[in-house]
């Protein structure tokens, strides 16, 4: 039976929505002035933005969406007060191969540690695989970002990718690692859970 | 990881434009720090311009220049401007740094910014070294640069004509390995 | 100092973009090779796309992407192109790519020469702490190319290419500054 009745937008607690232009560039540019967190996410140097260059990145953003068509990009919501959680992406589309890289994040460090991430990876990866008909999913991730692994593999993904030393930060280096996850093993994990 | 961004004083952080321009305006009309913070004379701009150029500054790519406003840790006061110019393929960079608001010279908030800005150019940007330049006759920053860790390395003999007087323009230099000894632990 | 950027039977040189696309346009009809290069479906550009594109991108030269074409130092002929890319400065880590178009050369030592000339200029000369390529499956002439030019593996994305009705893996090299300097240093490139 053609299951479109499970709603790929909503989860439990969160909730994808799109970009508000008008609220969100505040609530961003406070993130960016968190550098732990930035430094979790980016891998060029990072800085805080003001909210005018926030707002200048959601419009590059949903230019490219609109453009390029291999963008999909995602800002997660609380379902109770509706206030911006994080965001959630699937970049980089390669639709000849079905290729498509993920990216997330918990903005707010009080609204970590709660299990929202893997509410949003969980409807990213349904969105990668029953919407966009990926064959694989794959996300690039520090060594030093241990939530981050422990979220991808809980969700059954596979280290694929470990790039020696390509990470300097605190005057060390680290390693970048690469994890992927392919259709048939995440549609054998919804099986599992049904 | 370290929070990088927050110094015993200050924090480096992002203004909005009209909030930077109208800083800088106001900065501007303060010919000891015009003097003081570059060798140009001191000329004063229009918000127009100064925004303009502040929006454009903006744009840049992170990659070819990191600029920071600098804020008070106690009462999130706008008080200066610390940046990075990178040459990345010798790992080398330039600092220019300025406390526009008085009150706040001679206090530590100079020296706080310029530890902060020197600690991104070797944790987080991993350059090699960082140079930086001034007028032999601003004492209190060759001061404060020598309390970070600066050694000199040059000077232009008579490079800036000053009130009918000739004054040195001084070059300083930090290297990473220089920084982390004076860190105490290996950073 | 010596010419970095010269070997034994090539040698990196500018990208002319008049000679270079007349050259691009030739090979890209050459669909083994446009596979062996890209993950995406190949085509076919004019000309002028080509001379453009080449034009557009040797702009940013020198900041982020250094472009070489590679020439037969016996009869200065355009055998192919072999690219740097810099996207992350402050990490200090390149990436790698490389084309022959000219068939004639294949298999011959050339591209090899040609790879090992690029990691010396980034090493010796933009001073990067490691470089990086990918390469997929089905290549292994150039897998065997890199392996002997000093790269190590370092992963697989599996199945991330989709050829002929079949899956590939997209495989992950990489060389760290240590390593080449160990295994060139010592003798004389």
């Amino acid at each position: 039976m053609l299951d479109i009745q499970t709603q790929l937008f909503e989860a439990q607690d969160i909730r994808l929505g799109p970009i508000d232009h008008d609220t969100h560039p505040e609530i961003e540019s406070k993130w960016t002035h968190d550098a732990e967190f930035m430094r979790l996410m980016e891998l060029k140097p990072v800085r805080p933005l003001s909210p005018a260059m926030v707002k200048k990145q959601y419009e590059s953003i949903e230019k490219e969406m609109d453009e390029q068509k291999n963008l999909f990009y995602f800002t997660v919501r609380a379902r109770g007060d509706d206030h911006l959680i994080g965001k959630a992406a699937i970049e980089w589309i390669d639709w000849t191969n079905g290729n498509g890289w993920l990216r997330l994040g918990l903005g707010a460090a009080e609204d970590r540690r709660k299990g929202f991430g893997s509410q949003v990876l969980k409807l990213l990866l349904r969105y990668a695989f029953a919407e966009l008909n990926l064959y694989r999913v794959t996300a690039m991730v520090p060594e030093y970002n241990e939530g981050a692994i422990r979220l991808f593999q809980k969700f059954g993904f596979m280290e694929e990718i470990r790039r020696r030393q390509a990470l300097q930060r605190d005057g060390r280096t680290w390693d970048l690692l690469t994890f992927g996850l392919l259709r048939p093993e995440w549609e054998e994990q919804a099986k599992s859970h049904e | 990881m370290k929070d990088i961004y927050r110094g015993k004083l200050v924090r480096l952080a992002v203004e909005a434009p009209e909030v930077m321009t109208k800083a800088h305006a106001r900065w501007e009309r303060d010919t000891e720090f015009h003097r003081l913070a570059d060798g140009d004379p001191a000329q004063l701009w229009s918000e127009k311009k100064i925004r303009e150029w502040i929006e454009k500054e903006m744009e840049d790519d992170p990659l070819r220049a990191l600029r920071f406003s600098i804020r008070t840790l106690n009462d999130d006061k706008l008080i200066g401007f610390v940046g990075l110019r990178p040459d990345w393929i010798h790992a080398d960079a330039w600092i220019g740094i300025g406390i526009g608001e008085r009150e706040y010279w001679g206090k530590g908030y100079g020296t706080d910014a310029m530890r902060l800005i020197v600690q991104y150019a070797f944790l987080e940007a991993n350059l090699r070294r960082v140079t930086l330049g001034l007028h032999s006759y601003n004492a209190r920053a060759l001061k404060s640069y020598e309390k970070v860790g600066f050694k000199l390395e040059g000077v232009l003999r008579s490079d800036t004509l000053r009130e009918g007087r000739r004054t040195d323009g001084i070059y300083m230099g930090l290297l990473r390995e220089e920084w982390q000894a004076l860190q105490g632990v290996a950073a | 100092m010596k010419d970095i950027l010269k070997g034994q039977w090539v040698k990196l040189a500018a990208t002319d973009p008049e000679e270079a696309s007349k050259s691009f346009v030739r090979w890209q009809s050459d669909s083994e090779f446009k596979r062996l290069l890209d993950s995406g479906a190949v085509g076919l550009n004019s000309t002028k796309a080509i001379k453009e594109f080449i034009e557009k991108e040797s702009d940013q030269a020198g900041t982020n992407l250094f472009w070489f074409v590679i020439r037969s130092l016996e009869d200065d002929r355009l055998l192919g192109d072999v690219l740097l890319d810099v996207g992350r400065w402050n990490m200090r880590e390149g990436f790698v790519g490389i084309g022959l178009g000219d068939r004639d050369f294949w298999g011959k030592g050339y591209g090899t020469e040609a790879m090992q000339l690029i990691l010396q200029f980034a090493f010796t000369e933009v001073n990067l702490r490691r470089v990086s390529l990918n390469v997929f499956e089905y290549n292994p002439r150039a897998i065997r190319s890199y392996e002997k030019v000093g790269f190590q593996h370092e992963g697989r994305l599996r199945g991330a290419l989709l050829r002929e009705g079949r899956r590939w893996d997209m495989l992950f090299m990489g060389i760290l500054r240590e390593e080449w300097t160990a295994r060139y240093l010592t003798t004389s490139i």
